[in-house]
């Protein structure tokens, strides 16, 4: 199959076969800030955003993603480069695999939630999983980022 | 892993309807997300996508939620929140995170009639109908229990437009995670409604225990807990990898009497 989508800003024309992801595929396109984690829709380590939202890249078909705006991280270097270094401050940056998602999850609630509270904020990261840290730290990053106390 | 030879966007229910029942081997795909895990080998996958089935609209005497409508357009609405509180929001507000809600439909769940759904039991407390393209209309308790062969589309479900007060309780081993067991009750002025459901089998009404309900002239705890005893004692319950059959009977009451004790509060 053939579709044209619209990723960060450019359409590109992508070849997939009907039951492959978006995951897969954007890193076949060299959209390589997308991680595969469990790849079972349980750790948002594969987060990017469709029309703003975030949604795991693993379990959504690039055939039905035709018509759709697509952001990754690639997209928005300026802002991942911000989160990355207030990750950094609070030391939870640790191995970094589960970043990608973390940054487009934070671009997803930064859309749709205006002065969070830390309860909204921890819910809507209910599933980004993170091997290496407590999950404090990012909080802290979050709220610093959003400059929400 | 999940193989699919050939995939279309129908444009009308029509036109999805004939490829469903004329294809061998095809497939609608409403979210996606459980099919996704499969290793299913589908010739058409019909993607329900295009037929704007995704809406919450408030009629005059009812509310009707399209098939295609996501969880997180169900965790956020105000229309749902204004005549049933929170209960359609909390039953989905802890599956798995914002990312799955975001494409994960009510169709999708609906439809196969999956018994670790929460958000079947939350329905089911309410007064909802389910409206399926071919079969037309039928109640969710009825639906639910149907051994159903013909392929059908789920269009969208119709909630009985009356104010109630409601609760949902559930129990997870970790936030995110399928319950073990969940339990919705709803009031309003036609009554109790009390719904159990991820037994692990599918969410079931508890006629006896409403009927207490509804024939007692005050509610306190005392009948509470008669409630939930009849609700344990009168459901069955099975075994599977989140917990054996007789923690979840223990539970149901738990549960039956939180829930009860949050509406009668």
């Amino acid at each position: 199959m053939k579709a044209v989508i619209n990723i960060n800003g450019r359409d590109r024309e992508l070849s997939f076969e009907p039951h492959e992801n978006l995951l897969e595929v954007l890193r076949r396109y060299g959209y390589s800030s997308i991680r595969k984690g469990c790849d079972t829709t349980s750790c948002s380590v594969c987060t990017i955003l469709i029309d703003d939202k975030p949604v795991h890249s693993c379990s959504y078909l690039v055939a039905r993603a035709e018509g759709h705006k697509i952001t990754t991280v690639e997209g928005v270097e300026g802002e991942a480069e911000k989160i990355a270094n207030l990750l950094i401050d609070e030391g939870v940056d640790q191995c970094g695999y589960c970043s990608p998602g973390f940054v487009m999850t934070l671009m997803g609630l930064k859309n749709e939630l205006k002065n969070p509270t830390d309860e909204e904020i921890l819910d809507y990261f209910m599933g980004n999983l993170c091997r290496c840290t407590g999950y404090v730290g990012q909080l802290t990053a979050i709220k610093k980022y959003l400059e929400v106390k | 892993m999940l193989m699919i030879s050939d995939y279309i966007r129908p444009k009308s229910l029509e036109e999805a309807y004939e490829l469903l029942t004329n294809k061998e081997n095809s497939q609608l795909i409403g979210g996606g997300a459980f099919l996704r895990l499969t290793s299913k080998d589908i010739e058409l996958a019909i993607d329900l996508c295009d037929l704007k089935l995704d809406f919450i609209t408030e009629m005059d005497t009812s509310i009707e939620i399209g098939a295609m409508t996501t969880f997180r357009e169900i965790e956020k609405s105000n229309t749902l929140k204004k005549y049933f509180g929170s209960i359609l929001s909390d039953s989905v507000k802890e599956i798995v995170g914002v990312q799955f809600k975001n494409y994960v439909t009510i169709g999708g769940s609906i439809y196969p009639k999956y018994g670790f759904s929460d958000l079947i039991t939350a329905l089911l407390a309410l007064d909802t109908k389910v409206i399926l393209y071919k079969a037309g209309e039928i109640k969710l308790e009825d639906y639910l229990k149907e051994k159903t062969t013909e392929k059908d589309i789920l269009t969208k479900i119709v909630l009985n437009k009356e104010r109630a007060l409601t609760s949902f309780k559930s129990l997870r081993k970790s936030s995110g995670d399928y319950s073990v067991l969940n339990v919705a009750v709803s009031k309003n002025r036609d009554g109790y409604r009390i719904a159990v459901g991820a037994r692990p089998g599918a969410a079931v009404l508890v006629p006896e225990a409403e009927e207490l309900l509804n024939s007692s002239a005050t509610i306190n705890e005392e009948i509470v807990n008669k409630t939930a005893n009849i609700a344990s004692e009168g459901l069955s319950f099975g075994s599977n990898y989140l917990a054996s059959a007789e923690y979840r009977k223990d539970l149901c009451s738990v549960l039956v009497k939180r829930a009860l004790m949050e509406v009668i509060a």
